[in-house]
């Protein structure tokens, strides 16, 4: 991008930067209008509503400033249980995707024939498009009493353990998997073989070259990557109804307090966890340069 | 070389042991659609096509899907140009806000889908006193649809580089004639595979769409959730989800002829 600037001649250069610093104004001002008003109002009006508080009697939003919303998250051990456990739970998911996906993507971007890769792009981004629900629906069958992993399970004494945190843990990392293995596979293809051969070169085996060259290319990716499968299971609360059994997840709570409570400033506050988590995890690793590989 | 060989070796069956994860359930699905199980019983005690006749005659699932073309199909155009104009304004110049405005590009995707969910829920609602329905789901879905077009035309903007339209300009074409001329043919099929996959994304998505949806207005992801729980409906939905599994494969022929793009837009939202 610089290296176009400095090649201009320098007054057409200045009359050219004029006109596209106008174009560049021009060009923005919808999608702004669109985001950085209109939604980012909406997300600002969000965060002021967790301030109001809900009258019990009327079920009218009292709009006084209180921070009654946020002492209950507080005082109440049942959300710090919930907040931890949903944490949890994307973390876990997500270091369970990194690890199925490096493989995966590793074999893809480097060792596989050009049309093996091919196949191999279309068989990771064919689940992709089949429907969310379709997939949270299918791992509740194999979960299911007398179903495939019973069936599977038998000949080793291994029964489904049924609907709970280990299937709504097992359901999200499956969902987000191609979301893991799509920036690693397109980070690795970008690291040039020829830094492999130097590895090998300079004396280190497969698994120092796998350890000291591959994995720190491949991190910005993993990150990038990891956005994903973080993300989407921190606010996820459909995935655990389907096959979480009694499980509660934050979302399932905020969803609770949105509906059947209707208790909206509430539900605001709760949905700030989620937010600030994940405003802090993109302010973190903006650092390693995974925003663009996304 | 040896060693080689035998990572090599350990790589392909990892990689196909998770191909396995990934489509087993996928294809237990389309086998129980004709099951005569209503419940997910394995193997299937016997096999009919009746889950299949009702699914074809289900009023309720022909609606919700029309719903999620149209919503799909809304949300997409204005993605498009949204996003064609947020990339075209931030290519080749380096302005403080530019890291602020891809920031604010990728937010909507980046937050968990509750978070965007309620805050529209709200400002609909409340702030607008907007009744939920057709109009608000798609306004929610293009706002996180227009992440994946604007990738897309980062990545080939980036790729094509500026001097063609500079020639284009040398030999006295305006602003105007060299974007008809010159650049949007270039950027077809970035600006297709960008517009392929915020359909996806917007015909899938369930968290925003609950919270703006309203009463009236199903969409096909909002049916089979309904639907899930209820006992005869069950093997209703597996039908539905055994043939959107086999029409994911139409998208994906279309990522493949858009030839080596589809995997960088993939690897957006």
């Amino acid at each position: 991008m610089t290296d176009t600037e400095q090649s201009l001649a320098p007054a057409r250069a200045s009359a050219l930067g004029r006109f596209e610093g106008l174009r560049t104004f021009v060009l923005l001002v919808p999608p702004m209008a669109w985001l950085g008003v209109a939604y980012l109002t909406a997300l600002g009006a969000l965060f002021v509503t967790s301030f109001w508080s809900q009258d019990d009697f009327t079920g009218q939003i009292v709009r006084v400033f209180t921070l009654e919303n946020y002492q209950t998250i507080w005082d109440v051990s049942v959300y710090h249980t919930i907040t931890f456990r949903t944490i949890g739970l994307a973390a876990l998911v997500t270091v369970v995707d990194a690890m199925l996906a490096f493989p995966i993507a590793f074999y893809m971007a480097k060792m596989a024939t050009p049309r093996g890769r091919r196949l191999m792009v279309i068989s990771v981004l064919m689940p992709l498009w089949a429907s969310y629900l379709v997939k949270a629906y299918a791992w509740r069958g194999m979960f299911s009493e007398n179903g495939v992993i019973d069936w599977l399970g038998q000949p080793f004494g291994i029964s489904s353990p049924g609907y709970g945190l280990t299937a709504t843990a097992v359901t999200l990392a499956y969902l987000w998997l191609p979301y893991m293995i799509l920036p690693i596979f397109a980070g690795l293809e970008r690291v040039p073989d020829s830094l492999f051969e130097a590895s090998n070169d300079l004396g280190a085996g497969s698994l120092t070259t796998l350890r000291r060259v591959v994995l720190p290319m491949a991190f910005p990716a993993v990150v990038a990557g990891s956005i994903f499968t973080f993300s989407l299971s921190l606010g996820d609360y459909i995935a655990v109804q389907i096959v979480g059994g009694p499980t509660q997840l934050l979302g399932n709570v905020i969803y609770a307090n949105v509906g059947s409570a209707n208790n909206l400033p509430f539900a605001a506050a709760l949905s700030t966890i989620p937010a600030a988590v994940m405003l802090v995890y993109l302010a973190v690793v903006r650092r390693s340069g995974a925003l663009d590989n996304l | 070389m040896s060693t080689n060989r035998r990572l090599k070796a350990v790589l392909l069956a990892i990689s196909a042991l998770v191909l396995v994860f990934v489509y087993l359930p996928l294809a237990v699905v389309f086998v129980n659609s004709f099951s005569i199980s209503p419940t997910f019983t394995w193997p299937p005690p016997g096999w009919t096509l009746q889950w299949w006749r009702l699914a074809f005659h289900s009023a309720g699932a022909r609606d919700a899907l029309l719903t999620s073309v149209e919503v799909a199909l809304c949300a997409t155009a204005i993605a498009l140009v949204l996003g064609t104009l947020a990339g075209l304004a931030l290519r080749r110049t380096r302005f403080f806000g530019r890291n602020v405005v891809s920031l604010l590009i990728i937010l909507p995707i980046a937050l968990p889908g509750i978070v965007t969910g309620i805050a529209l829920n709200n400002a609909f609602r409340t702030m607008l006193g907007v009744d939920l329905g057709f109009v608000t789901i798609v306004i929610a879905h293009a706002t996180f649809c227009i992440v994946t077009v604007f990738n897309n035309m980062q990545a080939r903007l980036q790729r094509i580089g500026p001097s063609l339209e500079q020639a284009s300009a040398d030999l006295g074409a305006g602003p105007f004639r060299t974007f008809a001329l010159v650049t949007f043919p270039m950027l077809r099929s970035a600006l297709l595979a960008g517009a392929l996959l915020a359909f996806g994304l917007s015909f899938d998505e369930i968290v925003v769409t609950t919270f703006t949806a309203g009463p009236q207005v199903q969409t096909l992801p909002l049916w089979i959730f309904q639907n899930l729980f209820r006992p005869n409906q069950a093997p209703v939905v597996n039908v539905v989800a055994a043939v959107l599994v086999l029409t994911s494969a139409i998208p994906i022929y279309f990522a493949q002829r858009l030839s080596g793009d589809s995997v960088n837009a993939t690897a957006a939202p």
